[in-house]
């Protein structure tokens, strides 16, 4: 998109996560002219660093029913609609000695009264499927869980809402709402690159700003009653077991392992914070983590893992309630016509397994204060799979580049395998969006530094591909990996033991030791 | 030299076992040899250990300051002032000189020259634009510290297929603090067709003189009008002193090597020396093993179980087993431990105070200070602050106190403090 000084909409969606993304695409379907602006790049809220995990709805059963029956319903639609981004391998919930043996026996008639297929195992049988569980499990029930790529997800969304005429800005950070007689007359924004700020004249503005939502209201002198929860996960270096393993247990800390690709992810916490400032995984976590799931699966224990990252959850604190857990993971879409202001609404809260109903109800809404008559095709439109995101799922650059390339390809990612010819296509879709290219983006949208080397050897040779390129005359490869290492280092220093302990060393011998890079 | 004792065959004797077959490891069984020390070495060695070829002394210090020495020495007496349980300030500094002008003539009979200079250390451009402060370089890169000294002229070439190595990056990285640096490319001769190629290969190929006329042809073009034309390093295996000063005079130019990512030519050259020389000096060589198991118990001696089927008595031992990376320390979520004697780890207090939060903090982290406390005479302390052993003797970058990655001072750290346990083991031994 070229970089006006004005821009005009009928809709402006702020938030580039997967239900910023999801509206876009929702409104497009409908004909709605629309534009969306992400503060940083798409997933680089809670829907870049969440579990993945598709809900059957059985982990809510007990806390929230309402969530519960409404993920199973969500669960199914998307693994009809959007195939591509979902890996549906099932999940089990298992109880091991010491566990609540009440909740273990009332756990089928509560996934009934959700309307959630559960199916009982002997223990015996579960092991068998997933050896890697503990001997000492006591009961295990098979249910409808599925692992979800989150970034494969939101980029289709965009591209297919791009596709059909909306627009994206990214590195665009809403800064401040023009409010008049009662409406937003325009937006401000920020253009983080260029460092110029631009206005958006939009009919309706949504705030789809994840955790971030109550920021952006207050920008409108709105209030919302918003509160963090922070989680973290943690990444092992293979995949541990083939479906979805949830601890039965009303839930709590570390209780789920979900596959993703050639990798497990184990999580989460859940820990209160009041500033979105400096999110990242703790010391103190990873222990939680790994002491408590290694009570599930014990070589949890011994596993080596690649790295840790954390998310926040935006709460949306309708009654105050205890524990985090229990305050509700429904979404809730603000008209803020009750605040006195016409033309701006808000969705928080949910979950990924709900983003499209999330998205719907907010274009309905949205469509009603237009006077626009369309109505919601996701719930029957497949997502349209688009060659330039496969990237993201482990092992398909390598699948791409025996099949097409092989010869005269190389291999600039070789704990991933990911070819040159992945990262060039990559490079130009960023430039196709007027966007410049780094370390960090093609990191986003492929498997480059998420391997065993964390950036440290694939992170130099991709920054002299680069270099090399005529079409990026000013990139500044020294400088931008220096930021890419720092960017994954957050993720590292959390899982500094055992082996990785060692590649850590082997990592800073060479940036400092050789390169000095410190200096 | 492979041995091929069975563990029920009677042990192999030696008065000296090195452990660690790295630049400390190598180093100590060097002064031993020198000195007449009936000497095994035990070690596996990777291709990335000895990395760049460089030999640091010291080179950065406060770290927090970020000061970059010129004279390596006065860094050291300053070092030493500041932080007397840096292992270099157990070691004299004529001590220091001595071992590494050991290394230095060793390496030089082996066909590897090293340019260095008294008093001076000097600067090495890197694959990454970066310059790197060291001490001693391979004479294939003296050429390059001097231009880079002066910020002449000067023409990078990069090779077509060479991952991880673009002039256009280095001389985008320095293009305000050297405007006279320009970036250009060849293809190797003779892999025309290839999509990839890896410097060893290319430095193997080097070893043939038509090779290296092919290569002038190629080059002949990119070397006007500058003062010095730097490329990856990749001139020559064996002789890269004749190869490069081959090169030089086909084209009429100094050349000099750059250090690529690792595993990188210069670093393959020390191993390979180290690996030819040593046993002609004596020593019993055996790598691709690692030492499993050492009793202790006995004051005048130790028994070592290596790999599955060997076993090895000794009278003294040199642990040089290095660090993570190595292997000689090992660690879980709880705490640090040494490998193989399980020795006291002087270590943060707690997995929270490992590391920083910003990887490139110059500061270090402080993990990297973690290791083992040694006596004035390099014997690493057991618990109650008592010598282990009278004979064991610890050096390399498995010692406390010391950052070598921040400091700049890996090889010489390595070599000086490998110079002092062998010294102190004369000593001992009488
Ligand atoms: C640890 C964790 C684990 C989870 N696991 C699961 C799971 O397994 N399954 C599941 O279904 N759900 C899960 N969730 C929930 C799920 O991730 C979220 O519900 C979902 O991703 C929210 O998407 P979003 O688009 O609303 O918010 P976000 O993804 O956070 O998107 C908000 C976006 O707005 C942008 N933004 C903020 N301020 C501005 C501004 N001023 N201008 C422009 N842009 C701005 C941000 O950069 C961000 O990209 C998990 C959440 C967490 C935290
Ligand atoms: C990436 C990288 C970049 C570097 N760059 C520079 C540089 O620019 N300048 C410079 O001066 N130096 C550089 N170095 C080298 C550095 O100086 C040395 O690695 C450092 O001095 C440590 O040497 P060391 O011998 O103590 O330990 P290491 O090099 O770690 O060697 C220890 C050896 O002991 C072996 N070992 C461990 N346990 C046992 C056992 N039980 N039995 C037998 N063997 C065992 C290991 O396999 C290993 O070979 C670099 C090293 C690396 C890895």
């Amino acid at each position: 998109m070229e970089s006006p000084k004005r821009i005009d909409t009928q809709v402006l969606v702020i938030g580039g996560g997967v239900t910023g993304t999801g509206i876009a695409r929702d409104l497009a379907l409908r004909g709605v002219d629309c534009v969306l602006v992400e503060k940083r790049d798409i997933n680089a809220g809670a829907s870049g660093a969440n579990h993945g995990l598709l809900h059957s709805g059985a982990r809510y059963v007990f806390n929230d029913p309402v969530s519960a029956a409404e993920c199973a319903r969500e669960g199914r639609l998307l693994k009809k609609l959007t195939p591509q981004c979902i890996e549906d391998c099932g999940g089990l919930f298992v109880a091991v000695a010491g566990d609540d043996e009440n909740y273990v026996a009332e756990f089928p008639r509560l996934c009934a009264n959700c309307g959630i297929a559960c199916r009982p195992l002997d223990v015996a049988q579960a092991r068998e499927m997933e050896p890697a569980l503990s001997p000492a499990l006591i009961a295990a029930y098979q249910v409808e869980d599925a692992a979800v790529d989150p970034f494969m997800l939101s980029l289709e969304n965009m591209a297919h809402a791009l596709a059909l005429g909306g627009r994206l800005r990214r590195h665009a950070r809403v800064a401040g709402f023009e409010v008049r007689a009662g409406r937003v007359a325009a937006v401000k924004v920020r253009d983080k690159r260029s460092g110029t700020t631009f206005t958006i004249d939009a009919d309706l503005v949504i705030n789809a700003a994840g955790a971030w939502a109550g920021e952006v209201a207050h920008l409108a002198g709105i209030d919302l009653p918003i509160v963090f929860s922070k989680g973290s996960l943690l990444i092992s270096d293979h995949r541990i077991a083939g479906c979805v393993i949830n601890r039965l247990h009303p839930s709590s800390d570390a209780d789920i392992l979900v596959p993703g690709g050639s990798v497990s992810i184990v999580g989460t916490t859940s820990i209160r914070i009041d500033s979105l400032d400096d999110i990242r995984p703790t010391i103190a976590e990873m222990d939680t983590i790994v002491e408590t799931a290694a009570q599930m699966v014990p070589e949890l224990f011994r596993t080596r893992y690649i790295r840790a990252y954390a998310g926040v959850r935006p709460l949306v604190s309708i009654a105050k309630k205890k524990s985090d857990r229990s305050v509700s993971r429904n979404f809730v879409l603000f008209d803020h016509a009750d605040a006195g202001i016409s033309n701006f609404i808000t969705i928080a809260g949910g979950k990924l397994t709900t983003f499209r109903k999330m998205a719907q109800h907010t274009a309905d809404l949205a469509c009603r204060k237009l006077g626009i008559a369309a109505s919601c095709r996701t719930t029957s439109q497949p997502l349209p799979p688009c060659s330039d995101f496969e990237w993201t799922a482990p092992g398909q650059a390598a699948k791409h580049w025996m099949r097409a390339h092989g010869r005269g390809d190389l291999m600039l990612c070789e704990c991933e395998l990911v070819p040159k010819s992945v990262v060039a296509g990559i490079i130009q879709a960023l430039q196709q969006q007027n966007d410049l290219p780094d370390l960090r983006s093609i990191g986003m949208r492929s498997r480059i530094g998420k391997g065993t080397c964390q950036g440290a050897f694939c992170g130099v040779r991709i920054a002299a591909y680069m270099s090399d390129r005529p079409d990026l005359p000013a990139y500044d490869g020294q400088d931008d990996l220096k930021r890419f290492l720092q960017g994954r280092w957050k993720g590292i220093r959390p899982v500094l033991w055992q082996a990785a302990l060692a590649q850590e060393e082997l990592q800073e011998a060479v940036h400092c030791g050789l390169f000095g890079l410190e200096l | 030299m492979q041995q091929t004792h069975r563990k029920t065959d009677p042990p192999q004797r030696c008065e000296l076992l090195v452990i660690g077959a790295g630049m400390a490891g190598m180093a100590a069984a060097l002064f031993a040899a020198r000195r007449g020390i009936d000497t095994i070495l035990v070690g596996e060695s990777s291709e990335i250990i000895f990395a760049s070829g460089l030999m640091d002394l010291m080179g950065v210090h406060p770290l927090a300051q970020k000061r970059v020495w010129h004279d390596p020495w006065a860094a050291i007496r300053r070092l030493c002032r500041d932080l007397p349980a840096h292992p270099y300030a157990h070691i004299p500094e004529a001590g220091i000189r001595r071992a590494l002008e050991t290394v230095f003539s060793f390496l030089e009979s082996a066909g590897l020259r090293y340019f260095r200079r008294p008093q001076r250390n000097c600067r090495v451009l890197t694959a990454l634009g970066s310059e790197k402060i060291t001490y001693g370089v391979p004479r294939t890169m003296a050429a390059g510290v001097q231009v880079l000294e002066r910020k002449k002229p000067c023409r990078i070439v990069d090779i077509q297929g060479l991952k991880g190595f673009s002039s256009r990056l280095i001389v985008r990285a320095r293009h305000r603090s050297w405007p006279g640096l320009d970036a250009a490319r060849i293809v190797f001769p003779g892999m025309q067709d290839r999509t990839e190629v890896y410097a060893e290969q290319m430095a193997r190929a080097l070893e043939v003189p038509r090779q290296r006329e092919e290569l002038a042809r190629v080059l002949a073009p990119h070397v006007k009008g500058v003062a010095a034309v730097g490329m990856p390093a990749i001139f020559g295996m064996y002789h890269s002193d004749a190869v490069c000063r081959d090169l030089e005079q086909r084209l009429g130019v100094p050349l000099f090597e750059i250090p690529t990512f690792p595993p990188c030519v210069p670093g393959l050259r020390l191993k390979e020396a180290f690996e030819r020389r040593l046993p002609e000096l004596g020593v019993r060589l055996i790598t691709g093993k690692r030492v499993v198991s050492a009793d202790v118990s006995q004051s005048n001696g130790f028994a070592f179980g290596v790999g599955d089927d060997l076993a090895v008595a000794a009278d003294a031992a040199v642990l040089a087993s290095g660090r993570f990376l190595g292997k000689g320390l090992w660690a879980d979520r709880r705490r640090v431990r040494e490998s193989l004697f399980d020795l006291p780890v002087c270590q943060p207090d707690s997995r929270r105070r490992w590391h920083r939060r910003t990887f490139l903090d110059s500061r270090g982290h402080p993990l990297n200070r973690a290791g083992l406390e040694i006596d004035a005479r390099f014997r690493p302390l057991g618990t109650g602050g008592r010598p282990v052993h009278r004979r064991l003797y610890a050096a390399g970058s498995i010692l406390a106190h010391q950052d070598w990655m921040r400091a700049k001072c890996g090889s010489g750290l390595s070599i000086a403090s490998a110079w002092a346990a062998v010294e102190a083991f004369i000593r001992e031994r009488g």
